[in-house]
């Protein structure tokens, strides 16, 4: 299916823009994912940490829109031209299955619904000073599941979109979409578990983010293995080479979250909980610069892939 | 030659009779009213056009391969020229890929991108094998050749076919077309030139292309991809998905099981 395709075709001239919408709608997804899994811990004390978890996905989704209209070559304004046909005589919606870009735009859209919904019911149970598990209960964690499956499809499509070309490098592997939602999950522990240090009760869940940000980590560091087995059998690994300090960016970004998953792995092993109080604080100083390392390592790998395929 | 809506129409380019005097891509500047790129100098043999984009619909290629000692006439290998247009590909991959539907088929069976429809997203450019389509910097949006859309509408032929002086370029019904080329081959085959070959004339290369063309070398010698590279954008999709998918499932049930950790204080 991946063939050594010789490739001819010229570079869309996706950048800064559409890098930035790669970034934040990683992020934004995998935030409504984390929040939804910490919802699903059944323990309501990780409760503060997820409504933290869905504010940040519906902030980062309103950026989405902005760069995405802003990359237009024929003006913001026709963006909607993805989802209503304006040939004339052929009026409808537009949807493609095949074409992942199509199939985005929708979900992007259905996602904007769920996280703008989940970060309203965060701001009410917060003013009514409700802990403990969400509102409307069990109703609302259905709620939550369907609205962190559009989040899982909006962190890893992009991806996806960009196999899904003639381009080089990226339409001859098939692991870009897992690798950035992979990346979009790791990214988004290590965002929440940044702003947990802003809510004092979210800290109750800091320790697990940090470890749920490992396994992502590590999930990552699989599927960079195999893009570069894939992109080096397609002929066309050398490519990667001009972007080789984006990759090194990735991969400390990586290493430092994979260093977090061993350091907190131990901590939690005796008798530290959760989040004990003085794991807690010791955890705080560096938490901050792994959790910086990882998000510029996010973005990196972004960078890394879309500047070696054009 | 009368044009009627609902036949297939296209070109045949038969590159051994190209002389690379460049008639059609100014033809074609003049029909379109392309004002063309800024002049810059490319030294690339007598090419100076460098390739198709949003302002060269047609690009005459040079393939020098002249030895610095000629010790044969060359037997009309040694300098292939080529004049380059949009295939009008019958899987056109440009067409799969475009989220607003502003590329269609037309009633020639031609490929063409309705200008006020397209937003510029450039999902086509990433797509197209042949490097055709080109973004116009002044109106965003992504042009190619149209095969003279709107001389097809008036009953008249594409322009650069018909300022092509040693009718390297034909322009025809496709049905009519493939038998000329046949018969084109069949003779350059017997005069010899057994590498003559016609690319894009069956179904193997994306469907069939209604501009197909007729080379004196592989086409990779073109910069144009064999048949078996001559793939789909969606082919993509479900290794794409499927890696997703994975990836999802492994990643939630990570997720779960460091949250679910409890301590033990
Ligand atoms: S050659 Fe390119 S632009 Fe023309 S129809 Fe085929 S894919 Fe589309
Ligand atoms: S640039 Fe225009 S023609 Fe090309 S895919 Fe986007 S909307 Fe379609």
């Amino acid at each position: 299916m991946f063939l050594a395709a010789e490739h001819f075709v010229r570079a869309p001239d996706w950048e800064w823009f559409i890098l930035g919408y790669f970034f934040l709608a990683g992020l934004s997804g995998g935030s409504y994912v984390i929040a939804t899994l910490l919802r699903l811990s059944g323990d309501p004390r990780d409760e503060p940490a997820a409504r933290t978890a869905f504010y940040a996905s519906f902030v980062l989704i309103l950026l989405c829109p902005v760069l995405l209209t802003a990359d237009l070559g024929a003006g913001w304004w026709k963006f909607w031209h993805m989802l209503v046909n304006v040939t004339p005589g052929n009026a409808g919606l537009n949807f493609k299955y095949w074409s992942p870009m199509s199939v985005g735009v929708w979900l992007l859209l259905v996602f904007s619904i769920f996280a703008g919904l989940s970060a309203l019911g965060a701001w009410l149970a917060d003013r009514r000073g409700r802990e403990g598990p969400p509102l409307f209960g069990p109703l609302s964690v259905a709620f939550n599941l369907v609205g962190a499956l559009a989040g899982l499809f909006l962190a890893s499509y992009t991806g996806v979109l960009l196999s899904v070309s003639n381009q080089p490098v990226w339409s001859d592997t098939w692991t870009l979409g897992g690798l950035f939602l992979a990346s979009g999950l790791s990214g988004a522990a290590a965002l929440i578990a940044l702003l947990t240090r802003y809510r004092r009760e979210a800290v109750y869940s800091l320790l697990r983010l940090r470890m749920a940000d490992g396994y992502f980590s590590l999930l990552e560091l699989i599927l960079v293995i195999a893009f570069f087995v894939t992109v080096v059998n397609a002929g066309t690994g050398a490519r990667t080479i001009a972007t080789a300090p984006l990759w090194a960016l990735a991969l400390v970004g990586l290493a430092a979250s994979l260093v977090g998953l061993r350091a907190e792995g131990r901590r939690m092993r005796p008798s530290g909980g959760g989040g004990g109080g003085a794991a807690v604080a010791s955890v705080g100083a560096n938490a901050v610069l792994v959790s910086v390392l990882v998000l510029i390592g996010v973005l990196a790998l972004r960078a890394a892939v879309i500047f070696s395929g054009q | 030659m009368e044009i009627k809506a609902g036949e297939s129409y296209g070109f045949f380019t038969d590159t051994s009779v190209c002389i690379g005097c460049k008639a059609c891509e100014v033809a074609c500047k003049e029909w379109n009213q392309l004002e063309g790129n800024e002049p810059a100098f490319l030294a690339d043999s007598f090419d100076n056009t460098g390739q198709l984009d949003a302002q060269n619909w047609r690009h005459v290629k040079f393939y020098d391969k002249v030895p610095d000692r000629p010790a044969t006439t060359g037997n009309g290998t040694a300098f292939l020229m080529m004049s380059d247009v949009c295939k009008h590909c019958q899987h056109a991959s440009c067409m799969e890929v475009c989220p607003t539907n502003a590329i269609i088929r037309t009633e020639f069976n031609t490929v063409f991108i309705q200008q006020d429809v397209c937003n510029g997203c450039r999902n086509c450019v990433a797509a197209c094998p042949y490097s055709v389509i080109g973004i116009n910097q002044k109106t965003g949006t992504a042009h190619k050749c149209t095969l003279c859309y709107d001389r097809l509408q008036g009953g008249l032929e594409p322009a650069c076919a018909k300022a092509c002086p040693t009718q390297s370029i034909q322009f025809g019904p496709l049905a009519q077309l493939q038998q000329t080329a046949d018969a084109r081959l069949e003779a350059l085959h017997s005069q010899g030139a057994t590498q003559a070959q016609l690319y894009g004339r069956d179904d193997k290369v994306y469907g069939g292309l209604n501009a197909f063309f007729l080379l004196m070398d592989k086409p990779e010698a073109y910069g144009l991809p064999n048949a078996e590279n001559a793939v789909l954008p969606s082919r993509n999709n479900i290794g794409g998905y499927v890696g997703a998918v994975i990836t999802a499932v492994v990643g939630v049930v990570a997720g779960l099981v460091a949250f679910r950790r409890r301590g033990m204080a």
